[in-house]
């Protein structure tokens, strides 16, 4: 990659102390004004509104500390961190981190959206209840599913709907004893394997035949015991597995219901569609595919969506348009229940339709072909990289996403995967995720370029990838000791993250396990 | 703090591999092997790990036996290793090996490094059973142990990372397996399980399921062996193989099963313990119509179900017991390092061998299986 200059950059590092370790008695943010005596008199006691069994005896253990110096250690800790806006968030693989138009945010910080209270009267809701019913209506025409439902509060939990759902389908039909089997694959997200465990399932987990999901074991496995299969398409790997309608059919010929987890839609929506594919359920994550700022910068929603079938068992409320007005449908006798209090994630729903009402039909089909094209410029600028390949499904076409190995990277250098991670950030852009687990593609790394990202922000992040590379090569130090510009250097006991003993994830835990 | 690294280079292994002897073990053929012209092979393999750990020496204290055995490759790669015990130049044998391992447990070392085949890693194995952690060099010319690296490089990453990054290293056990040489050479293998050792691999494969203070294979054995136990019917006979991912539903049972051997459990005690071919039979014979399974895992880095280490299970027992009667276990960490190739049967049979081809369900965890091809 010639001509690409990677910038100077260095992280700014301050040596910040926990926000508790800052407090001091008696110090204070805001002095809240008296109650007014008019109040006072008529309410009474703060005491008695509180019930006995609920009143605190000692006051809790916050930090005592001003405005001032929370504003700056806050300030502090973000300055200290990568984020998808203030650096080329390509890396994050499965994640579609594309950007989120700003005018969307605005929308949903306006009064109308954030001073409605679930607890409103339906007929106060009408607007919002409007936007969720036409956002069901986008989301039916874009997957061909009948009904949706906005409860859930990310991807996982979708899937997990699905498997109560497909428990409670089949324990009506008095099949569950029999039909204890979801099938899934091994390149499809793991979320997919452990909500039908947690649901009761057991799992079968389908092997991959050079990059692909094998069909033939597929049919040896599926029986009178299979209730479902949850699967991906394209797979974690970017390859779209084009004998799907087979996979759908295998599985409704044994008797079993199909779930298609579309958590990876953005290099299809628009072009092709769940009900085609022979699926009896899908969900979209709004915040990747539909543009919701996500990854800790805000709430998550997985819209599930299912054919006529299983739509008595959503989740309640259901959003439902009588005449001309917008209900909350509580009274559905086969509903799986409550999955989520009030009404999801409604911010991001709001997102989702703003996002849909820009792009339009054709645009949601351009923004999808740009990125595959994309991923498919990367994927011309990586290949000509010493130590990057992705050892299967030679030459067939890949997606949105890839599943790269720097194995022969690691064979070469020692250093693999890990080891270029630590260092790509020093280039001041985000660094990349490398693979759900287990790592079936050795040494993984997977980006995914979505279509926000311009020409030069691929190459820039090509080059980054190449001149870490090169460095494992010609100056292994440099990789070692990586990364030289961040506020914080390598992670150095992996164990710390799996050992109870030693996690500590709140204040309390620190104090005990470390402060003895 | 430097780590203790122990180095034993068996120096005639491999030696027979190139002259087409299928091996190097004992007197008579390597005397062959030297005729027939044989270049040592383990003094080359052992260098190619060393010259990659040369750069390193501030970490490692390197203690190793004399000459061939280890010094003389180790002084070729600039290390000044402890040296210590004594060998007849020229003349060592496995007596040497089993002494070497002995005396570098005695010194303390962190980890044993050998050079060789499967006939070294018995000898180690001979030695200090599984009380060290150890890691072979492949330098024989039959490899069907699980204790080697894939090849010195390999080798080399995985010491370099136990001795300056641990936290990137987890134990797993692995066999110790040998074939019988004078039964290849008459093209009949005929492979024995010897046992397990403690051998460091590169975690990042598999994340543990849950936290613990050992992240390595024992808690995927300890899910599996649940789930095994969870789904035992009352009055079917268990047949339980060989290999540890077995042994652990043995002692989730507490039972007193063996590490090598078959043993038949029913209603969660133990029939019978060690059985052989014939007395698997009789047991089944005696209550034709009962039903039984076999719990078994992959054995061998080949990933035999079938064939090697576990010959009881003989075409007549997998007939008797049936095909869709046989519970696979293995841990994904094991079914990972096959690099997708296909698990392989070898009863003997090739008519069985070829009904065992297909798909077959392995579990890998509670409630949790992969499905997986079988070749023969």
């Amino acid at each position: 990659m010639q001509g690409i200059k990677l910038r100077k950059y260095h992280a700014p590092k301050y040596d910040e102390p926990l926000i508790m370790e800052m407090s001091v008695k008696g110090r204070r943010g805001i002095m809240i004004p008296r109650v007014d005596k008019e109040i006072d008199s008529t309410v009474g006691a703060l005491e008695n509104l509180i019930p006995q069994k609920a009143q605190r005896k000692t006051a809790p253990a916050l930090p005592e500390i001003d405005q001032y110096h929370t504003l700056m250690h806050f300030l502090r800790l973000s300055q200290m961190t990568l984020g998808m806006e203030t650096g080329i968030d390509i890396g994050e693989g499965t994640c579609t981190m594309k950007y989120s138009p700003k005018v969307n945010e605005a929308l949903v910080r306006s009064p109308h959206m954030s001073e409605i209270h679930p607890l409103q009267p339906e007929e106060t809701l009408q607007g919002i209840l409007e936007i969720a019913f036409e956002l069901r209506n986008y989301l039916k025409a874009i997957s061909g599913m009948d009904e949706f439902s906005f409860q859930t509060g990310g991807g996982a939990h979708a899937t997990y709907i699905n498997a109560c759902i497909t428990r409670k389908y089949f324990q009506e039909r008095g099949e569950l004893g029999t039909r204890n089997e979801v099938i899934t694959t091994q390149f499809t997200h793991p979320c997919n394997a452990a909500t039908p465990s947690t649901a009761g399932f057991k799992v079968i987990i389908l092997p991959h035949n050079d990059g692909y999901p094998d069909l033939d074991a597929l049919k040896a496995t599926v029986s009178e015991r299979t209730a479902a299969i949850h699967m991906t398409n394209p797979e974690d790997t970017g390859l779209y597995n084009p004998r799907v309608d087979e996979f759908t059919k295998a599985v409704h010929d044994a008797g079993g219901l199909c779930f298609y987890d579309q958590a990876n839609a953005n290099g299809i929506m628009g072009v092709a569609r769940a009900r085609e594919a022979g699926f009896d359920a899908c969900h979209f994550n709004l915040h990747k595919t539909f543009s919701s700022p996500h990854g800790c910068e805000g709430p998550a929603s997985g819209a599930y969506g299912c054919t006529e079938r299983l739509a008595p068992y959503l989740p309640v409320p259901v959003v439902t348009k009588v005449s001309d007005a917008y209900h909350l449908d509580n009274n559905r006798p086969k509903s799986i229940g409550k999955v989520r209090s009030f009404l999801g994630n409604l911010q991001a729903v709001l997102r989702a339709y703003a996002w849909i009402r820009s792009m339009g039909p054709r645009g949601i089909k351009t923004a999808a072909e740009i990125s595959v094209l994309n991923n498919q410029y990367l994927e011309h600028l990586l290949s000509q990289i010493d130590g990057i390949d992705y050892p299967y499904a030679e030459g067939k076409p890949r997606f949105e996403q890839i599943r790269y190995s720097m194995q022969k990277l690691k064979d070469k250098t020692g250093f693999g995967s890990h080891e270029i991670q630590n260092r790509m950030v020093d280039f001041g852009i985000q660094s990349y995720w490398l693979s759900h687990h287990p790592f079936v593609v050795p040494e993984p790394f997977t980006p995914e370029p979505c279509e926000t990202y311009s020409k030069e922000d691929i190459e820039y992040w090509a080059t980054a990838i190449e001149q870490a590379c090169q460095e494992a090569q010609e100056t292994p130090e440099v990789i070692e000791s990586a990364p030289h510009a961040q506020a914080i250097h390598q992670i150095k006991d992996f164990n710390q993250a799996e050992d109870a003993d030693r996690w500590a994830i709140t204040w309390r835990a620190y104090k005990k396990k470390f402060k003895k | 703090m430097k780590k203790k690294i122990g180095l034993i280079v068996n120096p005639v292994a491999g030696m027979g591999g190139r002259v087409g002897l299928k091996g190097s073990d004992g007197k008579e053929i390597h005397k062959m092997a030297l005729a027939l012209g044989a270049v040592p092979v383990a003094p080359k393999r052992t260098c190619e790990s060393l010259d990659l750990l040369s750069g390193h020496q501030e970490k490692i204290e390197l203690l190793t036996y004399p000459g061939e055995m280890g010094q003389d490759e180790a002084v070729l790669c600039g290390f000044s290793p402890i040296v210590i015990g004594s060998i007849r130049k020229g003349k060592t044998t496995p007596a040497d090996t089993i002494q070497a391992a002995r005396d570098l447990e005695k010194a303390g070392v962190d980890l044993l490094v050998f050079t060789g085949g499967d006939g070294t890693a018995r000898n180690i194995h001979d030695a200090v059973s599984d009380r060290l952690t150890v890691i072979g060099i492949p330098g024989g010319v039959k490899i069907h142990s699980g204790v080697f690296a894939a090849n010195p490089v390999k080798a080399a990453r995985l010491i370099l990372d136990f001795v300056s990054s641990p936290a990137k290293i987890a134990m797993q056990t692995a066999e110790v397996m040998d074939i019988d040489e004078e039964m290849v050479r008459q093209d009949k293998v005929s492979a024995k399980l010897y046992g397990y050792m403690q051998i460091p691999y590169e975690r990042g494969l598999t994340q543990s399921s849950k936290a613990g203070s050992n992240p390595g294979d024992k808690l995927f054995q300890d899910e599996i062996a649940s789930d095994v136990i969870h789904n035992m019917q009352p009055d079917v006979m268990y047949l339980v193989s060989a290999g540890t991912t077995t042994k652990t539903v043995m002692d989730m049972l507490e039972l007193k099963g063996t590490l090598l051997g078959i043993d038949a459990v029913k209603n969660e005690q133990l029939i019978s313990a060690d059985l052989n071919e014939a007395a698997i039979l009789e047991l089944l014979d005696r209550e034709p119509h009962a039903p039984v399974r076999i719990i078994t895992t992959i054995i061998g880095r080949q990933g035999y179900i079938f064939g090697r280490g576990n010959q009881q299970l003989s075409p007549a027992v997998i007939r008797r017991v049936g095909k869709n009667n046989i519970i696979l276990i293995a841990t994904i960490n094991k079914i990972l390092s096959l690099n997708g190739e296909p698990f392989l049967v070898d009863t003997g049979d090739p008519e069985l061998d070829r009904e065992l081809q297909g798909y077959i369900r392995v579990t890998t965890g509670f409630g949790k299986q992969l499905v997986y091809k079988v070749s023969a």
